[in-house]
């Protein structure tokens, strides 16, 4: 067998990350607008105000230009799992395939017969079958979320499975655990509400466009106030759910806090860094170069957030690598060294056990089982040769953290001030101008969420179990380029043109609908 | 008592069911073949814009599931051939892709392109997703070139556990005259399903006349090129499985075999003709007849869902290859037990969507649709 290309690693996660980010332009969107349009033909059903349903048709108009565009690079992600992570879609199939089958079966179909009432059925049925269509369009698209980042949390701390070695995957042992499982329900509701918070800054800005144009004012005005209360709960929402994620990313993956942090040597108790510049001289977490060319620091927090008690060690790179400190749950952690040989044993008793499999002698068959069940933990550390492959890119994890956090404080700032100037918001013009500047910084941050998530967590594509150089598929690097670039220009230009759309939807206004 | 084998073959029946959903649902991509030769005029042709642009998901959102479930209940077939046949799922992506916003942005001011490009996307969908789809099911029956071996899990240089045998990664399909057959077959079915939907959904005499006129050299080409698949498919050598031992070999007439030894699925796939050919044939003879559709639909779905039963069933490969034992097989290739049974659980709920979706279609097609209600409708492509 020939040897895999090592830079079809970076190509295949260039791929699956192109394709993702763009999805993610397009899905919090829906999931936010969908939310303020379900509010609002709420809203004209229960008041009559006709006012409420021309807002309702408008916002609704951008959701479906919006939509569509989601829908085309949702099923690409879908199937890049089997075009380009082939090994991986056997190895964890039997576990990540059933969220993705159910999701199909539950969600797609509600959003995809409901959609279609929600924009045609306005003449055709009555106003309560129109209202529930729409919030089932919407309830239909949260749902398709919750079961692709049931599989995402999986991956992050993947449990309720156990390894077969006659059928070299692992396999599904406790449906319940993976679906309730802390992480999976914390990922769903952070995610989902930083959607609402990208779709609350959205409506916000246009509003606000449009009273700088002294246009649509009542229309404007009756958009704000929903969209920024939607926005300071949601916002305040994604920070409480967002500690919950740290804290279980420090429990799960401690690799990816410190990354987060730029933590190299940890501490009893550990400081907080809230502020920070990375020092580009620091080249490997074994010199003694101080990771920070300056940095603000908070006492103590950083324990108190990832352990929920102040006085308590926070592992840091090197600590990670080197082992031997005590872990919250009380036990000794390894270092990469011991791990990295668990793993290479788990390989070679699944090899041993594969022979006597096929040899036909049980006795030596059950003692590689049980060494491989003993070492199972580890088994993916048996793919990684070097302790430096473990570690994340720091500056881009680091940084995608703090800018991710800075955003999501001053978006509270933001919807309170909104709230707070109402009455006088039409003479606000520095205040509508953040407004309408502050759009593109939900997605900014949205992006940077998913970056701390997936970067924060290599090498792995299943934390400790199957790094991504046994996940890919295997074809050759120059398919995976072109269809990367195919892709690229594709979505681009989709991307552009459903802008100019937008765009053109909003200087047309809703008088116009 | 449910046992792992009734979990497979009930899970391989639900994709079987899933792919004649689809071959039926392509008629959206037919139509969208006939866009430039069905229609003289700009209002004839938004006209079946809307009215394929009102059904559109329902095509997109099936192949999703469809994918979706074959992931899940068999992910061995998914890693194998969408890893492996990479070029061919990859071709059938991208038509779907500028397919899912060529609806929304063709009539949108400011859309760059034009509406002449979106409705070139939606041709383009309507030409090659169909015949695409139809080479890569007909592979199925023929085989490709790939290699299963999961021990190599333990390689630590090149741990790959499924490998295509060639760099044309799927489009050596492509080369296989049989899969070829199927793959027109399946372009011009799903012309004559969409000509029989525009006669029933469309309130316009100009087009009904010339579906129906139409119908004629679309259906003509697809009965004869089916029957040449199926003919050629029954009285070749299939994939037999040993279900002892899990050996492959090639078994003459083995697809011919099937039928025999499955009364129902040949029930099944005879009915499902004679309603196929009983909706077009209806069609052509009966000016008045305008539920075509309906019968030839539904035969759709029995005699996709029937055929590949027959791949599936009665210890056959329903993913052969070439290197014999690397066939997948529903036993082989399918979640765990424990997998199967959770999800067997949650496909109780198919019989609700179904509901909620017949429900909601029959709420929006009260009537027919013609061109003023697209002129009045502040929502049409």
């Amino acid at each position: 067998m020939s040897l895999l290309d090592a830079s079809l690693v970076d190509w295949s996660r260039a791929q699956f990350a192109m394709t993702a980010m763009y999805h993610w332009l397009f899905v919090p969107l829906t999931l936010g607008l969908g939310l303020i349009v379900c509010i609002m033909e709420s809203l004209y059903v229960k008041t009559g105000n006709e006012e409420w349903k021309k807002a309702t048709q408008f916002w609704m108009t951008l959701f479906g230009v919006n939509f569509a565009i989601g829908v085309a690079t949702g099923i690409i992600l879908e199937f890049e799992f089997g075009t380009n992570w082939s090994n991986y879609s056997w190895f964890v199939g039997d576990i990540f395939g059933a969220p993705l089958a159910i999701e199909a079966i539950l969600a797609f179909f509600m959003e995809a017969t409901f959609i279609s009432v929600m924009f045609f059925g306005w003449k055709k049925v009555s106003k309560k079958f129109h209202l529930a269509s729409t919030w089932l369009t919407v309830i239909g698209a949260t749902i398709s979320a919750l079961w692709i980042l049931v599989a995402n949390a999986w991956m992050q701390y993947p449990v309720g499975m156990e390894f077969n070695p006659d059928t070299v995957r692992n396999e599904m042992i406790d449906f319940w655990s993976i679906l309730l499982s802390p992480v999976a329900l914390n990922k769903f509701f952070h995610t989902v509400i930083s959607g609402w918070v990208v779709g609350s800054l959205f409506v916000v800005g246009i509003s606000s466009w449009y009273l700088l144009k002294k246009r649509e004012t009542g229309f404007a005005l009756k958009s704000i106030k929903v969209a920024a209360i939607v926005g300071l709960v949601s916002t305040i929402l994604v920070a409480y759910t967002g500690d919950g994620s740290a804290y279980h990313v420090s429990q799960q993956q401690p690799m990816k806090l410190a990354a987060m942090e730029s933590l190299y040597s940890g501490q009893k108790p550990t400081a907080l860094v809230p502020f920070g510049i990375l020092n580009p001289a620091k080249k490997s977490y074994k010199d003694s170069v101080d990771p920070f060319l300056f940095k603000i620091e908070v006492p103590s927090l950083l324990s108190l957030l990832a352990n929920r008690e102040m006085n308590t060690f926070v592992p840091g790179i090197k600590d990670i690598l080197d082992g031997g400190y005590i872990t919250q749950k009380g036990t000794v952690a390894l270092s990469f060294d011991e791990k990295h040989a668990r793993g290479k044993a788990a390989l070679k008793s699944l090899e041993d056990y594969q022979k006597a499999v096929v040899a036909k002698d049980t006795a030596a068959a059950k003692i590689h089982k049980a060494a491989l069940k003993e070492n199972y933990a580890q088994f993916g550390y048996g793919y990684i040769d070097r302790a430096e492959m473990m570690i994340p890119s720091i500056p881009t994890v680091y940084y995608s953290f703090h800018i991710m956090v800075m955003l999501g404080f001053y978006f509270i700032l933001l919807f309170i001030v909104f709230l707070w100037k109402q009455k006088s918001i039409e003479k606000q013009k520095w205040l509508l101008w953040i407004g309408v500047l502050s759009i593109p910084l939900g997605y900014v941050a949205g992006q940077l969420g998913w970056v701390v998530a997936e970067v924060g967590r290599q090498p792995w594509a299943i934390q400790d179990v199957l790094p991504l150089q046994a996940a890919i598929s295997h074809i050759s690097t120059y398919s995976v380029k072109i269809t990367f670039f195919l892709f690229l220009i594709l979505f681009t230009a989709l991307l552009v043109a459903e802008i100019r759309i937008m765009l053109k939807q909003i200087k047309k206004g809703p008088v116009a609908e | 008592m449910i046992t792992y084998s009734f979990l497979q073959h009930y899970w391989w029946f639900l994709i079987s069911l899933l792919g004649g959903i689809l071959a039926f649902l392509l008629f959206i991509q037919g139509g969208q073949s006939l866009l430039y030769s069905l229609s003289k005029t700009e209002d004839e042709k938004r006209l079946l814009v809307n009215a394929l642009g009102r059904k559109w998901e329902f095509t997109f959102t099936t192949l999703v599931t469809f994918g979706g479930a074959f992931f899940a209940s068999f992910p061995l077939f998914y890693s194998t051939s969408f890893g492996g046949a990479y070029w061919v799922w990859m071709a059938i992506l991208f038509c779907f892709i500028i397919q899912a916003v060529s609806y929304e942005f063709q009539s949108k001011p400011g859309n760059v392109f034009g509406a002449g490009t979106y409705r070139a996307f939606l041709f383009i969908n309507g030409l090659l997703a169909t015949f695409l789809i139809g080479v890569a099911i007909a592979t199925f029956f023929t085989g490709s070139d790939f290699i299963v071996a999961k021990g190599n899990i333990t390689n630590q240089l090149a741990p790959v556990i499924s490998s295509w045998g060639n760099e044309w990664h799927g489009l050596d399909a492509l080369f296989t005259v049989r899969n070829l057959t199927l793959g027109i077959a399946v372009f011009f079915l799903s012309r004559s399903l969409a000509l029989l939907f525009f006669v029933n959904r469309l309130n316009n005499e100009v087009l009904e006349a010339r579906s129906r006129k139409f119908l004629w050299y679309n259906a003509i080409p697809f009965v004869v090129f089916f029957l040449i698949f199926v003919i050629w498919t029954l009285f070749s050598e299939g994939f037999a499985v040993n279900q002892a031992t899990g050996v492959v070999t090639m078994e003459k007439y083995k697809y011919f075999t099937n039928l025999i030894e499955m009364p129902v699925v040949l029930v099944l796939f005879l009915l499902g003709v004679v309603a196929v050919l009983g909706g077009v044939i209806g069609t052509w003879i009966t000016p008045k007849f305008k539920s075509g559709i309906w019968f030839a639909g539904v035969g759709t779905v029995v005699t996709v869902c029937s055929l590949l039963l027959l791949v599936g069933y009665n210890n056959t490969s329903y993913y052969p290859s070439t290197n014999l034992q690397s066939s997948l097989t529903i036993f082989n290739s399918s979640s765990s037990f424990f997998t199967l049974k959770a999800m067997s659980l949650v496909s109780l709920f198919i019989p609700v969507v179904l509901v909620y979706i017949f429900i909601a279609w029959r709420s929006m097609e009260k009537k027919r649709i013609n061109i003023q209600d697209v002129n009045e409708d502040e929502h049409a492509y």
